[in-house]
């Protein structure tokens, strides 16, 4: 069973019908108790990192977020502003992350003589920066949807698992241990993001 | 890096029937919109755009369990339009996994909602559709309803009033041009594009992939959008649905390496 975080607003339900077209079992939750039951997390999220960390804080959450992928090594994937909050701190706020990934989220710094638009919304390439369970099977170029004004930068290298570019390299994928994130959409990448979700569900 | 403009099948839809019009007129009936919708998802397109096309008319709101069926197969980004006047309705279309909902006609009717709805939902969430008709001397009037109501407004004021009001898009269509698969109304979506600072897409009257390269390279669009162009094939206009390939695109370089 698959719990997936509802924070309130949200696109849970692309996340539970991706999920369903996978043929995963998945509960749509912001129950400690089914949190702790489920084998794997996934922590989706639109909005604002103040508003995203206050969600969590009011269900009550962070603390049961940390100890099940810290301590019971619960795979957990954080999906746009979900894999966010896994960081330290973001540009967009003032509240502290859930400090499971060495990252913070910074504003993208376009250069001025760029004629791109933020946020960086629509399908990017991505390049994968290291081997992992969750990209194993999955050969040629992949493309993603973006819909972000954010971005992490991770203080150490191992951490960053896709890198895309938008007027510079930014991480579109972090990971640490059983702790991943994706700032774009997997449930909104047809093909691609399910061949990403379902190595989530049946290899890591 | 990679640059790859959104290419948007919109799909009009009566009651549960694919319909397509042309200047938003004879709707002919096409198919399935969940056949469709699945060839599309298999097909990889960017985005789909599902428009109920005569719910304002009829004054009646989504219809959320079909919404609901259509959404459970589409694993892009999804947006929808057609008869929202509230932000409960909003609320059950993005918890059914449409990333974006279309105001049009409440946009004239009640321009308060767009404020309310972006600041719950963010702006990326909600985009106004801007419907377009030619009218004598050159002028260029909104229209409400589905086409059937003259607002008397320009264009590139309206769009402005959307950016204003917090919309995070605005979906251009040209009425005027609409079905004639002759090309995009250049003028008009550069007009637009030029004069807000949100991304522009621009529907209304693609034939061909270089109308799309057109529209993105002199109309200044974010993303193009079409109907016809994505349903129909060949000059019989044989119902098949058909997205361009890549090399295709790559080689008229609509999409490239920047």
């Amino acid at each position: 069973m698959i719990a997936i975080i509802d924070s309130g607003m949200g696109n849970v339900g692309s996340i539970a019908n991706m999920l369903k077209k996978i043929g995963a079992e998945a509960v749509i939750t912001n129950k400690k108790e089914e949190l702790h039951e489920a084998e794997k997390i996934i922590l989706p999220g639109v909005g604002t990192f103040d508003h995203g960390m206050e969600c969590l804080r009011e269900a009550g959450l962070p603390d049961i977020i940390r100890s099940e992928t810290l301590e019971n090594k619960k795979p957990l994937l954080g999906i746009c502003l979900g894999m966010q909050l896994l960081g330290k701190r973001s540009d967009e706020g003032k509240s502290e992350g859930l400090n499971l990934i060495d990252f913070e989220t910074k504003a993208f710094n376009i250069p001025k003589e760029m004629p791109l638009k933020i946020p960086h919304m629509g399908w990017d390439v991505v390049e994968f920066t290291q081997k992992d369970k969750i990209l194993e099977g999955i050969t040629g170029q992949q493309r993603y949807y973006f819909v972000h004004s954010y971005h992490a930068v991770c203080t150490n290298k191992e951490n960053i698992l896709m890198k895309c570019d938008y007027g510079y390299e930014f991480a579109a994928a972090v990971k640490n241990g059983n702790v991943y994130g994706t700032q774009f959409h997997p449930e909104k990448s047809h093909r691609f993001g399910m061949r990403l979700l379902e190595n989530f569900v049946r290899r890591v | 890096m990679y640059h790859r403009p959104r290419l948007i099948p919109c799909l009009s839809i009566i009651n549960q029937d694919l319909v397509k019009t042309i200047k938003f007129k004879n709707p002919r009936y096409l198919g399935d919109p969940i056949n469709a919708v699945k060839i599309f998802n298999d097909k990889g397109v960017d985005e789909l755009c599902i428009l109920d096309i005569t719910a304002s008319k009829e004054g009646r709101g989504p219809q959320m369990e079909y919404l609901q069926d259509i959404a459970s197969e589409a694993f892009m980004p999804l947006s929808y339009g057609g008869g929202i006047t509230t932000i409960d309705q909003m609320q059950k279309l993005f918890h059914m996994g449409y990333e974006k909902v279309v105001v049009n006609t409440a946009f004239y009717q009640n321009p308060k909602l767009i404020t309310e709805a972006a600041n719950l939902a963010g702006s990326q969430s909600i985009v106004v559709s801007i419907d377009v008709k030619n009218e004598i001397l050159g002028r260029k009037s909104c229209y409400s309803t589905d086409g059937t109501v003259k607002m008397g407004k320009d264009p590139v004021e309206m769009a402005k009033k959307a950016e204003d009001l917090g919309a995070g898009e605005i979906l251009l269509n040209s009425i005027t041009n609409d079905g004639m698969m002759e090309g995009y109304d250049l003028k008009l979506v550069r007009a637009v594009s030029e004069s807000v600072n949100i991304p522009v897409i621009a529907c209304g009257g693609a034939g061909s992939i270089l109308d799309f390269k057109k529209v993105l390279q002199e109309g200044k669009a974010h993303a193009a959008a079409a109907g016809s162009l994505f349903v129909y094939y060949g000059s019989e206009k044989a119902v098949l649905i058909n997205v361009p390939e890549e090399e295709e695109l790559l080689k008229e370089k609509i999409y490239k390496d920047l």
